[in-house]
């Protein structure tokens, strides 16, 4: 909302400064977004006349002036066509900032003319893109008087913030109401101004709704005024709208647009002459259509407020007028329109159409529905005062809804909720300046709302009113109590993992990415997902349309995207949420992440290696066991889902159905489809699957035993056939004396010279961990029996010879 | 011809042929010639016994005495030699230490799960505890239930994703503030509260400092007593831990939130000086938070009594301060998973903030 500091002191008496009402506006919740203030950018620039001209010695284009400015007569070389002496216009001296080119204005020898000071153009005073010449002001202000004045820029322009509850400040005089609440000034009222009509007007109006849609429309006052001259407007007028950003158009549309400004109180002219017979108020059926004042065509839907004749749609109410109506040049009889619409239909009105307008702003924010009938009357007299002409009588459908809500005030409430002690008579004081009558009652005060604050109904709002008008800063600041001296473990287990997960996985060298939650339908689907349920019906991209199934396609893509730029060799992940239906229950929490290119790049030390599904197994065996998993009982099952290579991937599984975890290398197909090169290899945690740490009594650990005799470590090559799992063979391995066997570990796998076709040899190093005496060599033969015969029963594995 | 020599010229001849030997073959090719078992000192050993027996106990002595001489020359020499070959062996042992390291890939932590593990220090030193909630909202928890009912203004500003409706006709939606959390927070748990929800938060914009997609944080506290004054002292405590500026100058401003009445928004100082912004006293302000007291309806809403249960909430973008802190200048750059900005941007995997430990290396 724009305005001017003139402008709001025809509303408010006041002594304030500038900068008084501005940070006044921004305590009262009006914030103030901008002051742009022309006067003070164009300090020091004046009226001043050229008194001579004459050649420059040295340039054809160029002409020495003498400029009188008021107090001595300087020499400026200007290049302008139409300097020449008699001209007034503004001078810039030595030492000004030219705000329309950002310059510093020197002293300078031009050509070896001395020139101090310049003559502006349009363009470097910033009124316009003109350079052609420089301004000349037709003014009687004299040499040497501030040339903001001159132009009629002398006016600071206030722009606010006004919050969509305050349809009351869209007006200058509601802000000004305001300001005088809190101090800055006594508010002037809005002078009665009644107009007598001297005849009935032609046109008639009346409003068609039923009991269910007459909210549409309740109150719409009209009135002909013949004989009008639809001149250009006052200077005054112009000057306002010119201000804040509006184009002068003629007087009648200048002086509506005023009065939606000045006192929110959109009204709409219509040339009276275009209409076919009376108004009728009603709602739309749909595909009727109005060309508007914007120039263009809009198809209605039903249940438009719209304000037809005989003909059809002249209008939409609250929204935009038509222009078969408009009022133009040869404009000589009018009706003047002011209504109440109301605010719902209005903006479903204004978004479905696409039309932002001044009125819509107004009306879908709440205008004063006792102000139609004061507006037109004012309204009336601006017309007859500028247009001439002759009004008719009012002619009056519906009414103003029934004012003033009653509300009882306890004023102890402003302390309670708002920490603020204020007695009951500087409530009363500033309710009464707000325009809401107070007076005391048993409960405390009663209090009626004015009619143009719709948004106050109930005690929190008062609250607000009058602590705001006391200022918030006034409000002591008291520390949050704390309920204990040191503060307890806030976290659940579920965040704490989803921490240890992220801090796990950077340590290991992998980077956190974040990425949106939705994805393209095509990776979607990619990706076990793409279900209807889970589509955005607004998307905001093609790219973006389906809440992911899982984290990988935006790794995946991310990882393309970083390699298009030479990054082809990184780690990324992510711990966030993916979505397999869209009810609460559906989205889980997933640490996922990828390795694409080398894992290790090329060194000195040894050749590079590739990222493979191992890497991806570690990392996602890294999270578990940080979340507390016993990754030793884990079963690894060589099922992944379809996104995964079907050979090269794999999942962990705590007992036979829940999946905590999948890897493996990405599906070169899937990889294809994204574009991206491979490989890349990826782990996705299901965070929510972990089983839940066992409750323990206390945070002691059990005692430490470690064993009084030394371990032996005997190594076994088996060979199995190439389908056995390596995991089988070291289950059998461990089970085989569970006493006495501690760990096995694969660490060679060799299939090739002396191993038979189809065949696969298996080394595994076996840790005997003896706890009652040294191991003898007869007692590690006979677990070795042992080992060899239960990896043979379990697998069929057989020493290697 | 040893045979020959007195044990004085034996022990002279031997002790030179010792010095004079430079590597430990010919070192132990001495020592077998002077005390191998028919080395030249053995030899005279042996040859004692056939000595009359007067004569032994001298002549014993004397061996001995070239005995040890020479053993102990011996090894005294080779210990000198052993030395030398070592110091050679380490020379020739020289590495390049200029030489890079193997490699290992440095991994970073997202500003945005720093920021929210920043926020976490914070408010559960105030005695918060985290709440969360679903992504995919309703109509009643992201709206009506907050006091935005239908066709309110409030709901277009929004800005909403919608899904579509599931079997029972409700709309399923994207949620649009992490507020939702504060109604499923009241109608599934009994007052009082204080809460913190951080979370993903959607709206369907998307242009230079929009992006379809971001981070809140919301609070809410609830009992019999709190009001703004708690309010603001909250919110001072919190804006000056967080930036780590004692004297953080606050200003809190009339706004207008549907759940909130009385409402308020939050700035905070900063001062602006050759292209730089400085947190801290200054002459400018910028806005960093919404806030208020929970609007009665709200409360209403979610089953408590609005005469005994009051309190405020609050919610800041997340993206928006860590912007503000650590001066990242693009919002859009937090979700473009550039590894250049990510390395720049990230932070260590140990760098857990505490406000014991320090908030922000």
């Amino acid at each position: 909302m724009k305005f001017t500091f003139g402008w709001l002191k025809e509303h408010l008496d006041t002594k304030a400064t500038l900068g008084e009402v501005t940070d006044a506006l921004t305590a009262l919740g009006l914030e103030l977004e901008a002051i742009h203030d022309r006067a003070a950018e164009l300090e020091g620039f004046v009226v001043a006349e050229i008194t001579q001209v004459s050649p420059h010695p040295d340039a054809d284009k160029l002409k020495v002036c003498l400029v009188d400015n008021g107090t001595k007569e300087v020499q400026v070389v200007c290049g302008a066509d139409n300097a020449r002496a008699g001209l007034t216009g503004v001078f810039a001296p030595v030492g000004s900032h030219i705000p329309g080119t950002g310059l510093d204005l020197k002293k300078a020898r031009i050509r070896g003319v001395e020139s101090s000071g310049m003559m502006c153009s349009a363009l470097e005073l910033e009124l316009g893109d003109d350079h052609s010449g420089i301004i000349e002001l037709e003014t009687d202000a004299p040499l040497g008087s501030p040339a903001a004045d001159a132009l009629g820029l002398g006016d600071p322009v206030i722009d606010i913030a006004v919050t969509p509850n305050r349809g009351d400040c869209l007006g200058v005089h509601g802000i000004a109401r305001d300001l005088a609440a809190a101090g800055l000034g006594v508010l002037k009222p809005l002078m009665p101004a009644s107009v007598k009509g001297g005849y009935e007007s032609p046109v008639g109006i009346s409003l068609d709704f039923t009991p269910e849609t007459s909210a549409a429309c309740p109150h719409f006052i009209g009135r002909t005024i013949r004989g009008v001259k639809n001149v250009e407007s006052p200077a005054w007028l112009k000057e306002k709208l010119l201000a804040v950003g509006l184009r002068p158009i003629s007087a009648l549309v200048d002086i509506s647009n005023y009065f939606t400004l000045d006192r929110c109180r959109p009204l709409h002219v219509f040339d009276a002459d275009a209409i076919a017979g009376n108004l009728v108020v009603r709602l739309s059926a749909a595909g009727e259509s109005l060309a508007a004042l914007d120039g263009e065509h809009y198809t209605l839907g039903d249940g438009v407020c719209v304000i037809a004749d005989d003909d059809g749609v002249l209008s939409l109410g609250g929204v935009m007028g038509g222009a078969s109506t408009a009022c133009g040049q040869g404009t000589v009889n009018v009706l003047v329109e002011a209504a109440l619409f109301d605010p719902i239909r209005t903006a479903a009105t204004g978004r479905r159409l696409g039309i932002e307008s001044d009125a819509r702003f107004r009306f879908e924010r709440g205008i004063d529905p006792a102000s139609t009938e004061p507006g037109m009357e004012a309204a009336t007299r601006l017309i007859l005062e500028i247009c001439g002409g002759e009004a008719s009588a009012l002619v009056v459908a519906g009414a103003a809804p029934e004012p003033g809500l009653g509300l009882t005030f306890a004023v102890g409430d402003v302390a309670r909720l708002g920490g603020l002690e204020v007695t009951e008579d500087r409530a009363k004081e500033i309710l009464d300046a707000l325009g809401f009558q107070a007076r005391p009652d048993s409960g405390g005060l009663r209090v009626t709302v004015p009619s143009w604050r719709r948004d106050v109904a109930c005690a929190a709002d008062l609250v607000e009113e009058i602590l705001r008008v006391e200022g918030y800063a006034k409000i002591p600041a008291l520390p949050l109590s704390r309920p204990t001296a040191l503060p307890k473990p806030v976290a659940t287990t579920a965040q704490r993992r989803a921490g240890f997960a992220r801090r796990s996985l950077a340590a290991r060298g992998l980077v956190e990415t974040v990425t949106y939650s939705f994805i393209g339908q095509d990776q979607a689907r990619l990706f076990g997902g793409g279900g209807d349920d889970l589509r955005l019906e607004n998307p905001i991209s093609s790219a973006l349309t389906d809440l992911r199934p899982s984290i990988l396609p935006a790794l995946i893509a991310a990882a393309g995207r970083n390699a298009d730029r030479g990054f082809a060799d990184l780690g990324l992940f992510e711990v966030g949420p993916v979505f397999a239906d869209a009810t609460p229950g559906g989205q889980a929490l997933v640490a996922a992440g990828i390795r694409a290119g080398n894992v290790s790049p090329r060194h000195w030390g040894g050749a590079a290696r590739p990222a493979d599904a191992f890497d991806a197994k570690a990392d996602a065996t890294a999270v578990l066991a940080q979340c507390g998993v016993p990754v030793a009982a884990l079963k690894t099952s060589a099922e992944a889902p379809a996104w995964y290579h079907p050979g090269r991937a794999g999942s962990l599984r705590l007992g036979p159905k829940t999946v905590l975890c999948t890897f493996g290398e990405i599906h070169p197909g899937v990889l294809s489809a994204m574009d991206v090169d491979g490989p890349v290899v990826g782990f996705e945690v299901m965070l929510a699957n972990l089983p839940a740490p066992r409750a323990k009594a206390g945070k002691a650990r059990p005692v430490l035993a470690p064993a009084p005799f030394q371990a032996v470590t005997r190594d076994f090559a088996f060979v199995v056939d190439s389908g056995v799992e390596a995991e089988a063979l070291v289950r059998a391995v461990k089970g085989a004396d569970k006493g006495l066997i501690a760990d096995a570990q694969v660490f060679d796998v060799y299939a090739g010279v002396g191993i038979g076709k189809g065949q696969v040899s298996l080394a595994v190093a076996v840790t005997l961990q003896p706890t009652a005496a040294t191991l003898t060599d007869s007692e590690i033969e006979a677990v070795s029996d042992k080992i060899v015969a239960a990896a043979n029963k379990a697998t069929g594995a057989r020493l290697r010879v | 011809m040893a045979d020959l020599e007195t044990p004085e010229k034996l022990t002279v001849d031997l002790l030179a042929e010792i010095a004079g030997v430079s590597d430990l073959a010919s070192l132990e090719a001495v020592r077998i010639r002077a005390l191998g078992q028919n080395g030249v000192v053995t030899r005279l050993m042996k040859g004692l016994a056939a000595l009359p027996p007067e004569e032994r106990k001298a002549q014993g002595q004397a061996n001995n005495a070239v005995k040890r001489a020479v053993s102990q020359a011996i090894e005294t020499r080779k210990g000198a030699l052993d030395a030398a070959a070592l110091e050679a062996r380490l020379a020739e042992e020289r590495i390049d230490v200029t030489l890079p390291v193997r490699p290992e890939a440095t991994g970073f932590i997202h500003p945005i799960s720093q920021t929210m593990d920043e926020l976490m220090a914070i408010f559960g030193e105030m005695g918060f505890t985290v709440a969360e909630g679903p992504d995919v909202e309703d109509d009643f928890h992201n709206f009506t239930a907050l006091n935005i009912p239908e066709d309110h203004p409030a709901r277009q500003m929004h800005d909403t994703f919608y899904l579509p409706s599931d079997g029972a006709g409700t709309a399923k939606l994207l949620r649009t503030h992490t507020s939702p959390v504060q109604i499923r927070t009241m109608m599934s748990t009994p007052p009082p509260y204080r809460i913190i929800a951080p979370g993903r938060t959607y709206r369907c914009d998307s242009d230079i400092t929009h992006t379809p997609m971001f981070h809140q944080i919301e609070g809410l506290v609830i009992d019999k007593a709190t009001h703004m004054g708690h309010l603001k002292g909250c919110l001072e405590d919190f804006c000056r831990a967080y930036f780590e500026v004692d004297d953080l100058p606050l200003r809190f401003r009339p706004s207008y939130f549907p759940f909130t009445e009385p409402s308020c928004e939050v700035d905070i100082g900063c001062a602006r000086a050759g292209g730089e912004l400085r947190i801290g006293a200054g002459d400018d302000w910028l806005e960093i938070l919404g806030a208020g007291m929970v609007h009665p309806n709200v409360l209403v809403n979610c089953g408590l009594d609005p005469g005994v249960w009051q309190g405020f909430a609050f919610g800041l973008g997340i993206e928006r301060v860590a912007m503000l802190k650590y001066g990242i200048p693009d919002l859009r750059t937090f979700f473009e998973s550039d590894i250049r900005w990510l390395s720049h941007y990230g932070f260590a995997a140990l760098d857990q903030p505490s406000l014991v430990g320090g908030l922000a290396r």
